[in-house]
């Protein structure tokens, strides 16, 4: 960890360090009695933070590991169990690595696959809290977590938006849960609810996405100051930090950086930027780099992705209905039918000015990979964009093929140069 | 009476087989349309009350082509056999499509349906215990009765609601006894036929459907059951077809003494509540009270017991994991109960559904060394 202040840090080094000390905090939680859950990365954390909850987020955890490379350790572990290849990739490295723990504290050893794995150490939950706002795949393997450890298992359905906008029935049943989790909580820490600090850290929560959102709308300028694929980075915080201020003072750090950069006249990309590029889907975390120097080898820059804005979760901090909450956190973009889908879409592109969109396939997500085709369809009859497509995967190194990107990165460059210069002429 | 026996499963083979034909039966001789309902689960009563006849869309056995344009490889074999049955306008006799999302891929599909036919959705609420979870889904289902009375020029009200609800009810009583009966009389029920009966209830006005299966029952029951020398099992899964797979189970001697399939017998496991509450609400029930199914959430995971109970009351020697291709549900269900039958000493074997296969050599062997092994 580093020795400066955090006041004297940068908005990369905060990041780091608030990465670090949450892994440290949910160490010494676990070491002092106090309990943690592992959570699912857009479930509602007000309810377990406002209790004092050490939190952990499987998602990112697993996201970590397999852009350390330790995935494939992981994977085999969950194979062993009887998990199919089919299974999320995120799943099955955190059920891996759960079981890894479970036989550490059962047998007092170390499996060599835990000693040898480059993940940052968390502890075991004494709860677990899911949400299916960005798939159902989140209730199955959180039911496993619950059924394996023996734990309780908090759910906040968030029932599919096959209409748009959100029913009042939907909120008024999402907010109902949020009540009922807090009843299950009461009962899981043995002490009553805290409904002032409950207060506290939903306005806590919006200062942090209000500077999430500061930072997301940077892209809008061009020549760009912000590099889309640095949200992928700074996602971890908005994912396991946002009810905590470490989320805030990041964020509004890397806010403030990116706006003196831009009144210096200065852009993210190193040279200029030919074009911009939309970012559908889940970064490739195992080839982080290489997805990302593929498209600035060509002049292309990412600034738009629809991805990271789903932690755009702005409500009404005041509104002790929770309906506002509710609302936040049911319309997800892919919890909502293909219509709201496309039009959200089409805005984060007009916004980042794209010229262009790279949809990932993931083979681990078939929520973001089943509606493909037909979105690339409707957004190209809207603002007639050309786009291509790319077999991924999350976290699995053995489902993504660099050179199969790379040709379909450089085919994407291509349109894109040549409807610039058709449109130039 | 065996003669009987045959001429009642003729029937059943007969209105399986050929779901077109039961369509144009129902049009001809009623007037009225039909309505699909994808799977896995909806308020099918609704659709009954109008006079429509609901029709089950599980697939089929087409050699898969034009479906690859718009699903990736990896999405289930059922879905893609719906979508390639989309785009070749196999459904658009339909008058609507009744459309539940509680995977992933249903809620996609329902986002992209290739068909002329209009596309009702509704969602399940997954926190299934909470009384305002009813509520929703009760909300859920007066918005869906809303667009079937506009399809369909019929309003429908709570007393063709109940009657629906009733002649449902029986049906489900009916065929959790045929189940129980088929399992003692393997060698006059055949696997294949077995199927047959659950099947023909998708494409049958239930009232008719149980009619016939009452009189098929009693014609059973006339006769005196035969020990059974082959094995037991049960089988758990969404679905086991094509028909090829069932041959194997027939020829190998292992009898299907209970299903967990999401085809057949999780669709009659629970029934309508009585009582005094509004049938819409007693039908909203029905999703709390359902159990045992990948899509069904289940944080005290009980379908590894349920399988054990059913392994135990059945005397079944095995468990037959028939699991779907690219079913993400039902493989993240299969590690945990795996690991209770293992527990227990519960024998269980799991072979790979397709319904695009015409080979089956694979389970064929497997199912083989499982039969010798028991």
């Amino acid at each position: 960890m580093s020795e400066k202040m955090p006041s004297q840090m940068k908005a990369k080094e905060l990041l780091a360090y608030y990465q670090a000390k949450l892994d440290e905090e949910a160490r010494q939680a676990k070491a002092n009695g106090k309990l943690v859950c592992w959570s699912a990365s857009v479930a509602p954390p007000e309810m377990c933070v406002a209790m004092d909850i050490a939190m952990v987020y499987p998602e990112t955890h697993a996201a970590g590991i397999g852009a350390r490379k330790g995935a494939l350790d992981m994977l085999d572990v969950a194979d062993r169990l009887g998990y199919s290849v089919d299974c999320c990739s995120y799943g099955r490295v955190n059920i891996g690595y759960m079981e890894l723990l479970k036989e550490e504290a059962m047998s007092g050893k170390t499996p060599e696959a835990l000693a040898n794995s480059p993940a940052a150490r968390v502890p075991l939950p004494d709860l677990v809290i899911t949400c299916n706002n960005i798939c159902n795949t989140l209730l199955k393997w959180y039911e496993n977590l619950a059924a394996e450890l023996n734990i309780p298992c908090i759910v906040i359905d968030v029932p599919f938006n096959h209409t748009m906008p959100v029913s009042e029935e939907s909120k008024e049943y999402i907010a109902d849960q949020f009540r009922n989790a807090i009843s299950q909580l009461e009962v899981i820490c043995g002490r009553p609810f805290d409904y002032e600090k409950f207060h506290q850290v939903r306005q806590q929560t919006q200062r942090s996405i209000a500077q999430w959102n500061r930072i997301a709308a940077m892209s809008q300028y061009k020549p760009s100051p912000l590099n889309g694929f640095d949200l992928f980075n700074y996602m971890a915080l908005v994912v396991c930090a946002r009810s905590r201020d470490y989320a805030e003072i990041t964020f509004k750090k890397f806010a403030d950086e990116l706006e003196e950069l831009y009144k210096q006249g200065g852009s993210a990309f190193k040279g200029a930027e030919q074009n911009r590029v939309t970012w559908e889907g889940i970064a490739v975390w195992p080839y982080l780099g290489q997805t990302f120097k593929a498209l600035k080898n060509q002049g292309s820059i990412m600034t738009g992705s629809a991805y990271p804005n789903m932690w755009d979760l702005s409500y009404d901090a005041e509104d002790e209905s929770l309906h506002s909450m509710a609302e936040a956190y049911t319309r997800t973009y892919i919890n909502t039918c293909l219509e709201n889908k496309v039009n959200v879409l089409l805005k984060i592109m007009e916004k980042g000015q794209c010229d262009g969109v790279l949809y990932h396939l993931n083979r681990s997500c078939k929520l973001m990979s089943f509606l493909n085709v037909e979105t690339a369809e409707l957004i190209q009859e809207k603002n007639g964009l050309p786009y291509v497509s790319f077999d991924g995967d999350q976290t699995d190194p053995r489902n993504f093929a660099p050179a199969q990107y790379e040709t379909r990165v450089q085919a994407l460059g291509e349109m894109m140069d040549q409807a610039q210069q058709t449109g130039q002429e | 009476m065996e003669q009987n026996i045959n001429a009642l499963l003729e029937q059943f083979r007969a209105v399986a087989a050929n779901p077109k034909k039961a369509m144009e039966d129902y049009i001809a001789e009623t007037g009225k349309g039909v309505i699909g309902i994808m799977p896995l689960y909806a308020p099918e009563e609704l659709v009954h009350a109008t006079g429509f006849l609901p029709m089950g869309l599980w697939g089929g056995n087409r050699s898969i082509s034009k479906a690859r344009t718009y699903l990736p490889p990896f999405a289930c074999s059922i879905m893609q056999q719906v979508m390639e049955l989309e785009c070749d306008g196999a459904y658009d006799d339909l008058s609507a499509v009744v459309f539940s999302v509680p995977c992933d891929t249903l809620k996609c599909m329902s986002q992209k349906w290739k068909g002329t036919a209009p596309v009702l959705v509704f969602t399940h609420p997954q926190n299934r215990g909470l009384e305002s979870a009813n509520r929703f889904l009760e909300h859920e289902y007066a918005v869906l009765q809303e667009k079937l009375e506009a399809i369909t020029g019929v309003k429908i009200t709570n007393a063709a609601l109940e009657n629906s609800i009733q002649i449902y009810n029986e049906n489900r009583a009916v065929m959790r006894e045929f189940s129980h009966v088929a399992a003692q009389y393997p060698q006059v029920i055949s696997n294949k036929d077995r199927h047959a009966v659950f099947k023909a209830r998708m494409f049958m006005e239930k009232s008719r459907h149980t009619t016939l299966v009452k009189e098929l029952l009693a014609a059973i029951k006339a006769t005196e059951p035969q020990p059974w020398t082959g094995k037991r099992v049960v089988v758990t899964g969404i679905l086991l077809e094509p028909d090829g797979l069932l041959d194997i189970f027939d020829e190998l001697g292992l009898a299907i003494v209970a299903d967990d399939l999401a085809q057949e017998s999780r669709q009659v496991r629970v029934d309508v509540p009585e009582g005094n509450e509004a049938p819409l609400y007693r039908l909203a029930r029905v999703w709390q009270n359902m159990y045992g199914c990948c899509v069904a959430t289940d944080t005290k995971k009980q379908r590894g017991p349920m399988l054990m109970d059913m392994v135990r009351k059945t005397e079944a020697d095995a468990v037959v994991v028939a699991m779907m291709k690219f079913c993400d549900p039902e493989e993240w269900d299969y590690p945990i109960y795996y690991r209770q039958f293992e527990e227990k000493g519960i024998r269980s074997l799991m072979i790979e559904v397709d319904q695009e296969a015409t080979a089956f050599e694979q389970a064929r062997t497997r199912l083989q060394s499982l039969a010798e092994t028991l």
